[in-house]
């Protein structure tokens, strides 16, 4: 099944927003998004894999976890929580660190905002996502093409082509 | 000297003047004609993007006029993609789990 996705750059404002339809009730799509377990199974780009250290959803808290590329390299992220409004919203800063969630100050940090919205069947999720410059985001770019992801991007679209 | 494309349309005045010789190719005259900055400050903006290669010079008799290069704006626009299909796949990722979570209740 295709959804519709509206991916919006504003180079202006040096935001990206993202909206997509998920066929999931609220609840689930929710759950999906806060809990380390579910985040585990699909936040990582393929062939990357998402594994939580710490935990907890709460402002003024933290995600602290590592996408493991698959010869087993470890990038560590963090989310710092500042905003909840459970079931509506939520928002945060995201940032490169070291596995002891020790921030790396060499890598954009960006901030997030997720609204989700009941839909008849379906949840939508908006996703606003601000840096601080243009130049900020080629690098999280740069990154992204420095460990593969385009190859195996291209590798996932047959996979799911298939599945579904 | 070369710079990094992505500061050069990080400046609004420069992304304007982008925005302005998209249509067609203009004197250095003619584009400060559309703004309130002085005519130096314009050659300079004018400066940076012809060394991010983003304009380009092209000589007619004795004028010059800018011109945008489109293959190095579609250069943005790829990498804007790239980062677009990184969320689609994720996205797609979340609905298989999304569809197990709904048939575990």
């Amino acid at each position: 099944m295709k959804h519709n996705f509206d991916f919006i750059v504003d180079k202006e404002n040096n935001t990206i927003n993202a909206k997509r339809a998920f066929a999931a009730d609220i609840n689930i799509v929710w759950q999906a998004w806060t809990d380390a377990a579910i985040l585990d199974q699909w936040w990582a780009p393929k062939p990357y894999v998402t594994k939580t250290k710490f935990m907890e959803f709460k402002v003024g808290s933290y995600w602290l976890y590592a996408m493991i590329s698959p010869e087993g390299e470890k990038h560590w992220c963090r989310a710092d929580y500042q905003q909840i409004d459970i079931l509506k919203s939520f928002s945060g800063l995201d940032a490169f660190c070291d596995e002891n969630g020790k921030v790396t100050d060499s890598f954009p940090r960006s901030l997030w905002h997720n609204e989700f919205k009941k839909d008849g069947e379906n949840t939508i999720v908006n996703i606003t996502i601000k840096y601080n410059s243009l130049n900020d985001l080629e690098k999280i770019i740069e990154l992204g093409f420095k460990e593969g992801f385009t190859m195996a991007l291209g590798n996932l679209d047959q996979f799911l082509e298939a599945h579904l | 000297m070369r710079r990094d494309i992505y500061q050069a349309i990080a400046d609004p005045t420069r992304r304007a003047i982008i925005t302005l010789i998209a249509i067609h190719a203009m004197t250095p005259n003619a584009i400060a004609a559309h703004f309130d900055t002085s005519r130096q400050a314009v050659s300079k903006h004018l400066k940076v993007l012809t060394e991010c290669e983003l304009v380009s010079q092209k000589f007619e008799g004795r004028e010059i006029y800018y011109q945008l290069e489109i293959k190095k704006m579609k250069e943005i626009d790829k990498w804007l993609a790239q980062f677009r299909k990184i969320w689609e796949s994720r996205f797609n990722e979340l609905d298989l789990v999304l569809n197990k979570l709904k048939s575990k209740k």
